[in-house]
């Protein structure tokens, strides 16, 4: 029961019960929807920007506590964001989600720190990162998108400087 | 476990498979496993793992090539498989069965032979809305290639599979194939296929029915039934994956062009043309796998110990009694026809709680369920809901799993904040 309250945190359930900018959104200037074909929820996800700053969000969809309390944070988040910065949150999410030892700053993942505990159920990790694909490709022109693609959640973070060579490699 | 538990006495016999199953003792997170997703995929009796093994330590050789000892034992043993395959679901001859890697792959054969010479333009396809995507894309694509039509039929208040709108659709006259499930792996239906093959054949159309549920929770008569095709899958009843079968009325398997071309199914080849060997080998191409053929025919072997007709005796106690558990949940909504409609196979959701948050809490008290659409996206959208959460049982599930399922499902209201009212 304790490991279930680490994963289903009250920000979490509170957020699936009462999620933020939920709708749709008349004027938006980008749009996107991700699926994720494991269980059949998708997330849409409009996103209003001008001079490019995110100045309104929304998001619709219906999905478990963990990919609507992840897109209910994410809208509140970015709101107000440039798109640089808020890709750049993404990013940061997605090191939480995936990265072994990463150590989430507070001041950067604010209540998505909420999500943490999701790590520790690998089958949910892309509950968790639907409506930031939805975010990533919406800003990328993109109408739809999967969980199943690959850059966002199998991709090797880009390494700085030069790329160590594996043993095997060294060897041809 | 659950004290409030009033299960029946459970016969005896249906309580040692679970010993015969390794995997079924062991735990998860600490828990003892409850295993309810054999809709999915069920467990391997030792059985049956040690007539595959005594294959691989001692007669693996390939079939129907070596003039040696070994491939002729292989060979034997390969087609033994097929004829204790046939005697199970009652084939008029062995050759009626081919052994494919699942019902995917059958279903795969009969679009890529049968209907890609025989259906023409606006000819027409009928399917239910309750089909699993295995028997469902198949012939979405087919009928794009050759310009056929796909008309749906839809079930009854009941969720079962409404026989008049068969009949209305058949009068179009343009359908020259029903292919249907013999039991629904979402709801559990069972469709009375001697109806649905006598309306399909008065109208001259050709019946192929998805066994995969059906052959594992139903058993199946195919020679009885009339039906033209039949596929299921190894994994579904006790055997391993990667061997399915497809059965074919004979007149259809003369007619058919090959499936894989290769080694195996041919008579003999030239430069330039070659012709091919009878059925089933002509849908047998390159070599195929031999312990699972094996694999599938002591699952058989495993499953006439019981009967088909006592196993399904045997899933409607357990479907019963889980009805009545599950009524006692607050929220929870059971979707399909009542047990004595149904084989194994229950899908619910509980208001409040998204099936996937439910299947992760399940999870992590020890039992196992299936959360999603479970390949059936076109009837969950049918029934209104994006996904569900599906119970499914074998014939080694006990009530007191049921009773481990209902906790389970009680821990999930408290997570959510939901207090629990019994």
């Amino acid at each position: 029961m304790s490991l279930l309250r680490d994963i289903y945190t009250q920000v979490i359930l509170d957020h699936y019960r009462k999620p933020r900018n939920k709708g749709e959104l008349d004027d938006a200037t980008h749009m996107s929807r991700c699926d994720n074909p494991l269980c059949g929820d998708k997330v849409f996800l409009w996103l209003k920007v001008e001079d490019e700053k995110i100045v309104d969000v929304k998001f619709a969809g219906n999905g478990c506590a963990i990919s609507q309390a992840s897109a209910s944070i994410m809208t509140q988040m970015i709101k107000g964001k440039t798109c640089q910065e808020a890709l750049k949150l993404k990013d940061s999410f997605r090191e939480m989600l995936l990265e072994k030892d990463y150590q989430p700053d507070i001041k950067v993942l604010g209540e998505l720190i909420a999500l943490e505990g999701v790590k520790k159920l690998h089958a949910r990790v892309k509950c968790a990162v639907c409506a930031w694909h939805a975010l990533d490709s919406a800003l990328k022109g993109e109408a739809e998108v999967s969980t199943e693609k690959k850059d966002m959640l199998s991709a090797p973070i880009e390494a700085e400087g030069e790329v160590e060579l594996a043993e095997w490699e060294k060897e041809i | 476990m659950n004290k409030g538990s009033n299960y029946k006495f459970i016969p005896r016999e249906f309580k040692l498979v679970a010993e015969d199953c390794p995997l079924l003792q062991r735990q998860v997170y600490g828990k003892p496993l409850v295993y309810l997703d054999n809709a999915a995929m069920t467990q391997m009796p030792k059985q049956v793992v040690e007539a595959m093994v005594k294959f691989y330590y001692n007669f693996n050789a390939n079939v129907h090539r070596g003039i040696h000892y070994l491939s002729e034992e292989a060979t034997d043993a390969y087609e033994n498989a097929r004829k204790n395959v046939a005697s199970f679901i009652n084939a008029p001859h062995p050759s009626n069965v081919i052994f494919t890697k699942n019902s995917t792959e059958s279903i795969n054969l009969i679009a890529y032979t049968w209907a890609r010479k025989f259906l023409a333009p606006r000819d027409e396809v009928l399917l239910s809305i309750m089909e699993h995507h295995s028997n469902l894309v198949p012939w979405q694509q087919i009928a794009k290639e050759v310009g056929a039509k796909l008309v749906y039929i839809y079930l009854t208040n009941d969720g079962l599979v409404d026989l008049e709108d068969i009949e209305k659709k058949l009068k179009s006259g343009r359908v020259k194939l029903i292919t249907i499930t013999h039991m629904s792996n979402v709801i559990g239906t069972i469709v009375p296929l001697e109806e649905v093959v006598k309306l399909g054949h008065d109208n001259g159309a050709i019946v192929v029915v998805d066994g995969a549920q059906g052959a594992a929770h139903l058993g199946v008569d195919v020679k009885g039934l009339d039906v033209d095709f039949y596929a299921f899958s190894g994994y579904k009843m006790l055997g391993p994956t990667g061997i399915g079968v497809l059965y074919g009325k004979a007149k259809h398997l003369d007619e058919m062009p090959p499936f894989n071309f290769g080694g195996s199914m041919i008579r003999s080849v030239g430069l330039y043309e070659s012709t091919w060997a009878e059925p089933a080998q002509k849908f047998e191409g390159g070599t195929p796998n031999i312990g699972g053929a094996i694999g599938l025919s002591a699952a058989i072997d495993y499953l006439r110990a019981f009967s088909m007709e006592k196993l399904h005796r045997r899933e409607q106690e357990l479907l019963h009694y889980c009805f009545e558990r599950l009524k006692t949940v607050p929220g929870l909504r059971i979707y399909g026809p009542p047990p004595d409609k149904r084989g194994g196979i229950i899908s619910f959701s509980i208001e409040g709680i998204h099936p996937h948050d439910i299947s992760t809490i399940l999870d992590r008290e020890g039992v196992a369920v299936r959360a999603g659409h479970h390949c059936a996206e076109p009837l969950h959208d049918y029934l209104g809901i994006s996904s569900s959460v599906r119970v499914s049982f074998y014939l080694y599930n006990q009530e007191y799993e049921i009773d481990a399922l209902i906790d389970a499902l009680m821990v999930a209201r408290r997570v959510f904040g939901y207090v629990s009212t019994t």
